[in-house]
């Protein structure tokens, strides 16, 4: 379980978050949303350790991140995997050699279990196609659905996604959005999206948040956001959102 | 107040960058055992290293030899004794110039693209992305580049050093009436005179392309690292690894010289 209480960050001059609370029982995937700059990808990052808050508190597993040395934020990192915005892979690997990264790093597997898995998850993301191109040749899409493959790669039991359908064509988009659903359903990740788009909460998220003024302002099922009277679902979620 | 205050922060900011630097340097050392691991990619930037380095770098050794000769053969035809222009070429391409050029060369060419390119990948979130994946960007991308730097800065300055020797030798017979003959004997000799196997100015010269060789990687890694703010920060990145490489030659030259040559005798 990911949980955030009371979180405040300051960025510079500006308070990025505020009071910021969140709870992600296992198994399950939460949507985060909010205006640009409100502070998604900031929470994310306070999850995954690459942040540290100046108060409150950010646990997975019960274990505070914080407070956690190097090698005790390595081991929770190895059960997380993250989708960057723009897929943030290095550049001089191919395809099939960013997603298989974390595995020459971290796993003890042979060169041929290796490539299988990378086939396997490249295969998953549609990607398989490409697997001897390289970051600067292929489509910001396919870097998006590369960056994935390479989140996977490990099966993680939780996936921070930060903004996976940036960018992307309404196709691709549904894509991801569907491969974000089966990860949860076939191999019981749990996941935290933050997104911009309302068809992606809609489709991806058990629960949604909606940020405001550095904390939730509004949170809720699918169903209770779509059909909620606050503003900030309306501007979300409502029928001319997306 | 404020000149006080933006004093403070400036100077504030020089010492948290130091502090990096040293910080990674130590990273780095301490990373040092997994060298074999990281064999490929390391013997890759070597190779990158050396090949983008090596034509400015002869070019200059060359004309920087023919300018030591001349002058050094002005001053010497004045007193009559062309007979040492060899040896003083010679020493003091080994000593000091041929490390100089050499860091200064490098640190140009190929730490500038190193700290563009772990600038670009800070901004693009490719070091975070190492960073979730529990990859230490340290072993990964600083590790390598600081050995194939302390390999190939003493590699190019043997280079530099002949090229550089080489450049003098056809300035004295050009120029000065200096035979080749009494040239290259007065080099061999005050290149195989001691008793050691090589002479102190060469082994000292050898250790400072070493020293450099460090500083120059660290100091860009570091540079790139800090990065932030888009292309504007990746180019300033770049211009603080130039600016602070070309400064620490200069210190650490000092600073070796003085060691070998007025603390140690």
């Amino acid at each position: 379980m990911i949980e955030l209480r009371d979180v405040h960050k300051r960025l510079g001059s500006r308070q990025i978050l505020a009071g910021m609370t969140l709870c992600v029982p296992k198994g399950m995937t939460f949507v985060l949303m909010g205006p640009s700059g409100s502070g998604k990808s900031v929470t994310l990052k306070h999850v995954i350790g690459i942040l540290k808050p100046d108060s409150g508190s950010v646990q997975v597993d019960g274990q505070e991140v914080p407070t956690m040395d190097q090698r005790q934020l390595m081991t929770l990192r190895k059960r997380m995997g993250y989708l960057f915005q723009n897929g943030a892979l290095i550049n001089w690997l191919s395809v099939a050699d960013n997603v298989a990264l974390p595995l020459r790093e971290h796993s003890r597997l042979g060169k041929d279990e290796m490539k299988d898995r990378v086939h396997e998850v490249l295969s998953l993301v549609g990607m398989d196609h490409a697997a001897e191109q390289f970051p600067p040749s292929i489509s910001g899409g396919m870097k998006l659905r590369t960056g994935l493959a390479r989140a996977l790669v490990t099966n993680p039991e939780y996936v921070l996604y930060d903004e996976p359908n940036a960018g992307l064509d309404p196709i691709i988009s549904q894509q991801i959005h569907e491969l974000i659903v089966e990860v949860r359903d076939r191999l019981g990740v749990t996941g935290l999206v933050v997104t911009h788009s309302r068809a992606c909460a809609v489709q991806c998220g058990d629960r949604i948040g909606i940020l405001e003024k550095g904390r939730i302002g509004v949170e809720g099922t699918v169903d209770e956001m779509t059909h909620s009277d606050h503003a900030l679902a309306r501007a979300f979620l409502g029928g001319g959102a997306d | 107040m404020n000149v006080f205050a933006s004093l403070t922060q400036g100077l504030g900011t020089r010492v948290d960058g130091a502090g990096f630097v040293v910080d990674l340097l130590l990273r780095t050392a301490m990373a040092i055992g997994r060298v074999p691991r990281r064999l490929r990619f390391t013997l890759d930037m070597a190779f990158n290293a050396g090949v983008r380095s090596l034509p400015v770098t002869m070019v200059v050794a060359a004309f920087a030899g023919a300018i030591l000769a001349m002058q050094t053969g002005i001053e010497l035809r004045r007193f009559g004794d062309s007979s040492v222009l060899g040896t003083i070429t010679a020493l003091s391409m080994c000593r000091e110039m041929g490390p100089f050029i050499t860091g200064v060369i490098m640190a140009a060419t190929v730490g500038s693209s190193m700290a563009a390119e772990l600038g670009t990948m800070k901004v693009s979130d490719e070091i975070a992305a190492l960073e979730v994946m529990s990859v230490d960007p340290v072993d990964y991308l600083v590790l390598p580049r600081v050995v194939a730097f302390a390999l190939m800065c003493p590699l190019l300055t043997v280079l530099s050093n002949l090229v550089g020797i080489y450049g003098g030798s056809v300035i004295a017979e050009h120029n000065l009436g200096v035979s080749p003959d009494l040239y290259w004997v007065s080099a061999r000799e005050a290149l195989t005179s001691s008793g050691t196997m090589l002479p102190k100015e060469v082994y000292v010269g050898l250790f400072k392309a070493f020293i450099f060789g460090v500083a120059i990687a660290t100091v860009s890694c570091a540079s790139g690292l800090r990065a932030n703010g888009g292309a504007l920060g990746v180019g300033l990145a770049v211009q603080t690894a130039v600016r602070n490489s070309v400064i620490l030659i200069i210190v650490l030259g000092f600073i070796v010289t003085w060691f070998f040559y007025f603390l140690t005798g």
